[in-house]
């Protein structure tokens, strides 16, 4: 779909959603390295377009699992960066009362089922959950983000299998960033697209550029609609590329900078930003107001997180079995 | 005397067993040019290429499968887990398949490998990425678990594990990597189920493992200098144990702490005090034994909590002065 076709409203949410990922991810590295932060931090800067296209094409209602890399998935759904700043600080106001840190920081408010440490380790979890929607007849879906190392887990396969076979409102979003940790995708698996492991289980596999945020709403877009209408799960494959290390503090000794210049060149928020332009969507002053809210709101997430309070040496021992769960559905 | 880290102990034995030993290979994630998530496998691929530095997709059921398989076929394959909590995904093919082979199959087969992998805290990396948890394997017969707690027994340990005809587990420290010991040069082994006594003392015996048993050093010596004179026993093979040493030490301290990360309920301590309860050291007894354990909790994020959350140098003392004075 033309660009010319979308309500310069959602274009602009887009871009504004882009920004705040990436500049969340900044100010975290900044913050981390004068020390507000403790924990090490996956950064998905260069990967924005996956994360804010899939989620815009999905309800409130509608849940995803995220990964190691998931601070975009989160501020995507919804996440409010105080509370995720205050998170990385290990800061009691923070989405997990500091117990969760970067791999785990999430809020299950917004159907964001965990932020996870264990590679394919949400895959499984979203099958339960779009199993759930299929057996009340709920018109929700699940969505599952994970990277290209984590089709070579075997829950993966599992997971793949049963909603391919069982058909359930599910959608297996690969961000295939062409490398797991330091290994790149060509040694991990003997298929260059990963989407088309999904024919193995009988459900379409699609390819899309996953540095071009349009044609990610699209494609989630349609997986989506194919899975509210009861005809089962979508691969959809989103070739992209990290540009920091994997994560902070990694020396990189596998690949070179000039692949790294090469896809920044197609950076995701820069070519969009001059779509928009370009197409008369937004002036480069509508554009620069964005960008200067979007520093406001982090300069105010940096203040709230070096402000809370450390939680209590107590608030250690809560939580780990509950019967607060208030019978809530998700 | 030359001083290693426990780290490069670990580099050295694996550099030296793939010289000596064509059937040695190692195996697991980014161990190659990445050297591995710690470094531990660094510089091995440059001298033994990728047909013996084996660089895995993300897929530990895959790791451990292809240790057994390859084992009894005549390899002495070398995994590695990236961290311990993976090694949940690998479980089947330890427990289930590499224990039993050889009892199973009635002596037939040998699954000659060795699984390595870092556990503990201490690191700010939360719950899934700081897990102890040897005691699952203690639970099952046919594996051996061993847990190095110095450069010296590390090297040795490693390579003892290789030579071993049995499935291993090596249960390596995040916060054991950097610290420095004499290494001998050469080649040379630790038995597997040798308990060793580290430290002498008629006051207490504190029976720790891992990173425990540098903490409880540590302790000993502040605790030394108020009068009270600690014995340290250092298992380093879990199972199968080596109990004898432990039970002498008790009969001749007449109290004993037992000092591990993995959290309380249904820990290793729990073995170690039936142990010593079912032994003639019960007669000898003039306290309750009493454990120091990681408290029931996932591993927390915040630093804080972290730290507080498994035994530390200041608890062990204080621990210690407890029962020395009578007091539980
Ligand atoms: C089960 C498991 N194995 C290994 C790891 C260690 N690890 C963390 S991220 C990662 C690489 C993941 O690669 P990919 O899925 O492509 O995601 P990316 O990091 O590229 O976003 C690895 C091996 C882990 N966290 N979980
Ligand atoms: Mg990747």
């Amino acid at each position: 779909m033309s660009i010319s076709n979308y309500p310069k409203e959602q274009l602009l949410t887009f871009y504004r959603q882009m920004v705040k990922v990436r500049e969340f991810e900044l100010r975290a590295i900044n913050e981390r390295r004068a020390g507000l932060i403790p924990g090490f931090i996956h950064s998905c800067v260069g990967q924005e377009a996956t994360a804010v296209g899939a989620c815009a094409a999905l309800n409130q209602d509608d849940v995803i699992t995220s990964t190691h890399r998931g601070h975009g998935h989160l501020v995507a759904k919804g996440g409010e960066p105080r509370y995720m700043m205050a998170e990385l600080a290990a800061r009691q106001t923070g989405y997990c009362g500091g117990k969760g840190g970067s791999l785990h920081m999430t809020d299950f408010e917004l159907g964001i089922l965990g932020a996870n440490g264990i590679v394919a380790g949400g895959i499984p979890m979203a099958v339960g959950a779009a199993l759930a929607f299929q057996m009340r007849g709920e018109q929700r879906v699940a969505l599952s983000f994970f990277g290209d190392g984590a089709v070579n887990e075997g829950a993966f396969h599992e997971a793949a299998n049963l909603a391919g076979l069982w058909k359930l409102p599910m959608i297996f979003f690969c961000e295939n960033n062409l490398y797991g940790e330091g290994t790149p995708q060509d040694k991990q698996a003997p298929v260059k697209d990963l989407s088309i492991r999904a024919a193995g289980y009988a459900f379409p596999g699609v390819i899309v550029d996953g540095n071009d945020v349009t044609a990610v709403y699209e494609a989630t877009q349609e997986a989506v609609a194919r899975a509210r209408a009861g005809e089962g799960p979508t691969f959809i494959e989103g070739k992209t590329y990290r540009y920091r290390g994997h994560y902070e503090g990694d020396p990189m000794v596998y690949r070179s900078p000039e692949e790294l210049e090469a896809w920044q060149e197609r950076d995701p928020i820069a070519a969009f930003r001059q779509r928009l332009l370009e197409h008369k969507f937004a002036s480069e002053s509508e554009i620069t107001a964005v960008e200067s809210e979007i520093q406001s709101l982090l300069d105010e997430a940096v203040e709230f997180a070096a402000q809370s309070p450390q939680p209590t040496r107590e608030s250690a021992l809560d939580g780990v079995y509950g019967d607060t769960h208030e019978g809530r559905v998700f | 005397m030359r001083e290693l880290t426990y780290k490069d102990a670990l580099n050295e034995a694996l550099f030296q067993v793939m010289k000596a030993d064509e059937r040695v290979f190692c195996i697991g994630e980014d161990i190659g040019v990445y050297g591995g998530a710690f470094g531990v496998t660094a510089g091995l691929i440059e001298e033994f290429g990728e047909e013996r530095v084996v660089d895995t997709p993300i897929s530990e059921a895959g790791i451990a499968g292809a240790c057994v398989g390859s084992a009894v076929t005549g390899m002495r394959p070398v995994g590695e887990i990236q961290f311990m909590d993976f090694v949940t995904i690998s479980m089947e093919q330890l427990v289930l398949q590499a224990a039993k082979i050889r009892f199973m199959f009635g002596g037939k087969a040998t699954v000659p490998m060795v699984l390595r992998m870092p556990g503990g805290s201490g690191t700010g990396a939360a719950a899934q990425h700081s897990e102890s948890l040897e005691n699952w394997f203690v639970h099952v017969p046919g594996l051996k678990v061993v847990m190095p707690s110095s450069p010296y027994d590390a090297k040795g340990l490693l390579l003892a594990a290789i030579e071993d005809d049995n499935p291993v587990i090596f249960i390596e420290h995040k916060l054991l990597y950097k610290t420095k010991g004499h290494v001998p040069e050469e080649m040379y082994t630790v038995p597997l189920s040798d308990t060793k006594v580290v430290r002498e003392g008629r006051d207490i015996t504190v029976v720790a493992t891992s990173i425990m048993v540098n903490r409880a050093l540590e302790a000993a010596e502040q605790l030394a200098a108020e009068g009270i004179e600690v014995e340290i026993i250092d298992p380093r093979t879990l199972n199968p144990l080596d109990e004898e040493p432990i039970i002498r030490s008790v009969i001749k301290t007449g109290r004993a702490l037992i000092v591990h990360e993995a959290v309380k309920t249904g820990g290793y301590g729990g073995e170690l005090v039936s142990r010593i309860m079912e032994s003639e050291a019960f007669d000898y007894l003039d306290a309750p034994i009493r454990r120091l354990a990681g408290l029931d909790i996932p591993i927390p994020y915040n630093r804080t909590l972290e730290y507080h959350t498994v035994p530390q140098i200041e608890s062990i003392v204080s621990e210690v002065k407890r029962i020395v004075r009578g007091e539980v």
